[in-house]
């Protein structure tokens, strides 16, 4: 099996049998150019909430586009639960709902015409039950017949999330979708899909809220030029990383690291200023501030800090040395 | 074999029937460039062509200026909005990036161009049946064929719908896209035979008219309702067909294989 039981996961049934909601074998593409996507193979079970990370121009969106059927395969194959995408694209488009990253809608129509229109191409028989349960939840009812171009970011985007999951597909890939949404929206948003999650629905999804990813996603890949680095539960994924860092500001520069502080991981940055500790797991931290105290450090300020999935990500892509923050996503 | 989960319910013809509703109600509620503009356009060519200059010309026996010259403006309404329906619609699509909503969709390519090229010819033939309607007050024609006059009408429609869209995939920017009205269409259409007989025209500029395409609907859809024309209604037909089924194959083969439109 490519894929491990993601444990405790609501929703997640045995998977030693199971069809893949989503099956990725060598899958290649290039644009007149070197490969954007190498050779990437993963599955993901039903019922699973799996995050596909990476910097800009990983390749994560290419592999989106090609799951959904706008960018053709370059090579090896890919099934949603075990149909062919490209032999069988009818029944894998019926399956899939997609939520791309660039805020595109059709300025001809309301939001109300444009769900109903949205169920049509998927040859879907209208519940509209079904429809309105996602205007209430995404909170699109005051705006049902407004025209598009009245339409804030964030209703597009919700518009979006609604048009995505209109036809009940059972595997929904969600491209950046709290992409320059504001914070409630994104919680109430994230929360919709933990819900629809539960009833069943697969979700793969791609963000660069890395704490999002972090609370949401059952396990994580991460690629970087097109390839996949690593794929894990995503608790394993975090315990990659030496969980306890403590940041020490001091009063007064140190001239040197005291050499009893070298077992704790210890370094000195800001021209002695700043005394840095990452632990590792087997000496604790009882021990660790009992040897501070017996330093007679001056300390001013202690701060500390869980490694988080940004710590691994950025560990993982080389990127922690560079200025990280604007090249995420 | 794995086994896999059944399936929802599903209406094959539901993403042909949608597609085909959306392309009609996207041209409804921009009505006034898309209905209400090429029939005054046309208006006026009637009134120029038939009730002024048309009194005082005449290029063909039994008819006046105006009999002739109605059935070419019929058809250049039908075939003006066919190719400009298709066009701007794919176009601004593929612009805008709202091609997306639909190639995620289980849609067919034979439901995509049908859908397309129906609702284009929908327009088209609207426009031309109220040009019809008007033309009446100016000069009725016997419309000896009239059966035949609809099928050429509709024809022109469906072949100008696959222009349309041929140029809408190839087009990557507004100017491309105009291009193909301006320096394609216009000029064939204005040389085809709408407003003079070809066989007033000295023998070389004849025989070089008979090489356009439009020719041959042009006059095939006059010959059908005035019961005369340049050349026989079966040439007229032959040519008129074959073209557009060598266009369908050209866009079916470009929407099948998703040029330009998946990456």
């Amino acid at each position: 099996m490519l894929f491990t039981r993601p444990g405790s996961r609501p929703g997640v049934a045995s998977t030693a049998a199971m069809t893949p909601a989503l099956l990725l074998r060598n899958v290649r593409k290039s644009f007149d150019g070197p490969p954007v996507v190498k050779e990437l193979s993963f599955a993901i079970a039903p019922g699973e909430i799996f995050g596909l990370l990476g910097p800009n121009g990983a390749g994560k969106s290419t592999t989106i586009n090609m799951v959904a059927g706008v960018t053709r395969l370059g090579g090896g194959s890919i099934e949603v639960f075990g149909y062919d995408n490209r032999r069988d694209y009818r029944i894998t488009r019926r399956l899939t709902g997609v939520m791309h990253q660039e805020l595109v809608t059709d300025h001809f129509f309301t939001i109300d015409r444009a769900l109903k229109i949205h169920s049509g191409y998927y040859g879907a028989v209208d519940d509209p039950a079904w429809r309105q349960r996602l205007i209430d939840r995404l909170g699109l009812g005051p705006h049902l017949h407004k025209s598009m171009n009245k339409l804030s970011g964030g209703l597009k985007r919700r518009l979006m999330v609604a048009k995505s999951l209109i036809h009940k597909p059972r595997l929904l890939i969600l491209d950046e979708p709290t992409a320059g949404v504001d914070v409630e929206l994104r919680h109430s948003l994230w929360e919709f899909v933990r819900e629809i999650n539960r009833e069943g629905t697969t979700v793969l999804l791609t963000t660069h809220y890395l704490e999002e990813a972090e609370q949401m996603c059952g396990r994580i890949a991460i690629m970087n030029h097109g390839e996949l680095i690593a794929l894990e539960p995503t608790a394993t994924l975090l315990s990659r990383l030496r969980d306890r860092r403590f940041e020490l500001l001091l009063e007064r520069p140190l001239a040197a690291l005291p050499v009893e502080l070298l077992p704790f991981g210890a370094r000195l940055e800001g021209e002695g200023r700043r005394l840095i500790l990452s632990p590792p797991p087997e000496r604790s931290t009882g021990e660790l501030l009992a040897l501070i105290c017996r330093l007679q450090l001056p300390i001013a300020e202690i701060e500390t800090r869980r490694a988080g999935l940004e710590e691994v990500f950025l560990e993982l892509t080389g990127m922690n040395r560079r200025p990280a923050r604007e090249n995420l996503g | 074999m794995k086994a896999r989960a059944p399936l929802p319910p599903y209406r094959p013809w539901g993403p042909f029937l949608t597609l085909f509703q959306r392309e009609i109600l996207r041209f409804l509620r921009v009505s006034v460039q898309t209905v209400v503009t090429p029939i005054i356009t046309a208006s006026l060519y009637l009134f120029v062509f038939g009730a002024t200059l048309g009194e005082r010309l005449s290029v063909v026996e039994d008819f006046s200026y105006a009999q002739f010259v109605i059935p070419g403006l019929i058809l250049m309404g039908v075939i003006n909005n066919s190719f400009a329906n298709t066009s701007s619609s794919l176009f601004m699509s593929r612009y805008l990036g709202q091609i997306v909503d639909l190639l995620v969709t289980p849609i067919s390519p034979a439901q995509f161009i049908f859908a397309f090229t129906f609702a284009a010819m929908v327009r088209g033939l609207a426009i031309g049946l109220v040009v019809w309607l008007i033309s009446l007050f100016f000069a009725p024609l016997p419309g000896t064929f009239p059966w035949l006059a609809f099928g050429m009408a509709a024809l022109a429609s469906f072949l100008f719908a696959q222009v349309g869209l041929i140029a809408a995939i190839y087009s990557n920017t507004f100017d491309a896209l105009s291009m193909y009205s301006n320096f394609l269409l216009l000029p064939l259409i204005y040389l085809g035979g709408v407003f003079y007989p070809i066989s007033i025209l000295p023998p070389f500029w004849e025989n070089l008219s008979r090489l356009n395409p439009l020719f041959y609907l042009i006059d095939g859809f006059r010959h059908a309702l005035l019961g005369q024309g340049d050349t026989s209604l079966a040439v007229s037909f032959g040519v008129s067909g074959a073209l557009s089924l060598a266009l369908f194959a050209w866009a079916a083969a470009l929407i099948a294989t998703g040029y330009r439109l998946r990456s």
